[in-house]
């Protein structure tokens, strides 16, 4: 699901609340039918990864790549005394790593801050699927990449995305991704959902038709450069 | 420096080496500067000295000092974590809280002798050692054991997720961590190393102090810096050892400036003075390049006015 509206309009908002950073005034959160509205944020982490706009907020820097992944691969579980890595998890770490075809998967003694950021996002987004969570919450995570490397990590997520069947929330400012990607799409203005797109009318859906949605649904006139362009 | 001068600043770099480690762990690893430790050291020299004049075996007394240590490391830790008070502040208010309590365990006396006490130390007297050289023994032993096991916990899951938890906390929590809980059991572990390094002091030197742990915090920075200066690397195991042989070239460092003729009074601002120059290097540098860009344009300025200037000239003979 692709989330759009304007600056804000409570997309990050709506996300920090759902991952448990911010606390709820009103209302519930069910995730699969469990009320998690009062567990803390690292107390939800087992059901939900997330995934930031900036590509140094998803990995420790100071710590190697391998050490990245032992970390993920405890998400939301206890950990123990016992090594953190292991050439069994070393190897399976090479496998995966393998599947973003970036050759990181010679460099699992690298310090993580040595890799760019495009990389790291990577990195992070291969992070979220370790273990399998049953909720991404993805903050615009390619908006501070450059246009080329923004595609890639894109093209990366819809593909872990749908290779592990992973339910995704997708912020965007990019109302052509926000179509494109995934199956359905909502728009939010002054924190209340008020466009929900999905199936056939999502399929034929231009960009146009989104702006003329929103001018009925909200009753304003779209500050349209605002959208697109930051 | 003489033989036995040298020996005794590195038996003293390797019992200081355990507060060392646990400043390392809480100013390197979670980027807490923690201030309790000056009054943490002092309590692990005044819990273990009370104890073994009440004649308690040293060796329990010697262990009991890391768990009063700890306890006071998770107070610093829970008045930041809890409370949100800032880490410095919190640990400030432990180290002047531990002063009263310090001199509670001491029995309201301010300076509490161990003479004719038995100590750690002695344990190796029917092995025919001096006690000079059951000091560097036991000394080296214990500081090489608990680098080792401080370099086990970091490689552990709970020690990568301690690490992870000073570098990126935000990153911890969403993979599920306790940070908070993870700040306080570091301080706790942190605190109990300075402790234990409090009651082999208070052995090795034959009394506990109230003012012992005044500055123990700023010596711990140096002796971390010194290591690294010396060993940098990130590799934890290398880190880590580098920060024991900081402590030990720090004492080493101590006892030659004695030797030049300076008082021991005159220490604390030898000390601050190296941790600032560390500290404040990297801005120097950059004064440094500053300075000379300066003087460069200032050259160029020059030189452009009298071009200027002799253009000038010339069209005033014309």
């Amino acid at each position: 699901m692709t989330i759009i509206g304007g600056n804000g309009a409570g997309k990050s908002t709506l996300l920090n609340c759902i991952a448990g950073v911010y606390p709820v005034e009103k209302g519930k959160i069910l995730l699969g039918g469990k009320d998690v509205t009062n567990l803390p944020d690292y107390q939800r982490a087992g059901d939900i990864a997330r995934i930031f706009q900036d590509p140094m907020m998803g990995t420790a820097a100071s710590m190697t790549v391998e050490e990245n992944l032992a970390l993920a691969l405890k998400r939301g579980r206890p950990r123990t005394f016992k090594r953190g890595i292991n050439e069994k998890r070393r190897i399976l770490f090479r496998e995966r790593l393998l599947q973003l075809k970036l050759g990181l998967e010679d460099r699992l003694n690298v310090p993580v801050k040595l890799l760019s950021g495009g990389q790291r996002q990577a990195m992070t987004l291969l992070m979220t699927t370790l273990i399998q969570p049953r909720l991404v919450l993805l903050d615009e995570h390619t908006a501070s990449l450059d246009p080329k490397t923004a595609l890639k990590v894109l093209e990366l997520t819809r593909r872990l995305v749908e290779e592990n069947n992973l339910t995704s929330l997708m912020v965007t400012h990019n109302m052509e991704q926000a179509l494109r990607v995934g199956n359905r799409t909502i728009m939010m203005h002054e924190g209340k959902v008020i466009l929900d797109i999905k199936g056939k009318q999502r399929e034929e859906m231009t960009i146009p038709g989104l702006i003329e949605l929103f001018h009925q649904a909200s009753g304003e006139q779209i500050q349209t450069d605002r959208i697109l362009l930051t | 420096m003489s033989l036995i001068a040298f020996y005794g600043a590195v038996v003293l770099g390797l019992i200081y080496g355990l507060m060392v480690l646990g400043v390392f762990l809480t100013f390197r690893i979670l980027n807490f500067p923690d201030l309790t430790v000056d009054g943490s050291i002092t309590l692990g020299a005044a819990v273990a000295a009370s104890l073994i004049i009440s004649g308690v075996n040293p060796f329990v007394a010697t262990l009991a000092a890391p768990l009063a240590g700890a306890l006071a490391g998770i107070v610093t830790g829970t008045l930041h974590t809890k409370f949100s008070i800032p880490p410095l502040l919190a640990g400030i208010l432990s180290m002047i809280g531990l002063h009263s309590i310090n001199l509670r365990v001491m029995g309201g006396s301010p300076n509490l002798p161990l003479l004719r006490q038995p100590v750690i130390f002695e344990c190796l007297d029917s092995f025919g050692f001096v006690l000079r050289d059951s000091e560097f023994i036991i000394s080296i032993f214990v500081a090489f054991f608990f680098v080792l096991l401080l370099y086990y916990f970091l490689i552990t899951e709970t020690g990568q997720a301690l690490r992870a938890t000073g570098d990126n906390e935000i990153m911890m929590r969403s993979l599920g961590v306790n940070t908070g809980r993870m700040k306080i059991m570091g301080l706790g572990i942190s605190n109990a190393l300075v402790a234990l390094c409090g009651a082999m002091l208070a052995q090795k030197q034959g009394f506990a102090d109230i003012s012992m742990g005044i500055g123990t915090i700023v010596a711990g920075l140096a002796s971390v810096i010194v290591g690294e200066v010396l060993l940098g690397s990130t590799r934890i195991i290398v880190w880590i050892f580098a920060v024991l042989l900081g402590s030990i070239l720090y004492r080493l460092i101590i006892a030659l400036v004695l030797r030049l003729g300076f008082q021991p009074t005159d220490l604390k601002l030898f000390t601050a003075v190296i941790v600032t120059v560390a500290l404040i290097s990297p801005f120097f540098k950059g004064y440094t390049e500053k300075i000379k860009g300066k003087f460069r344009s200032y050259k160029e300025k020059v030189k452009e006015k009298f071009k200027t200037g002799d253009e000038d000239l010339g069209k005033e003979e014309v």
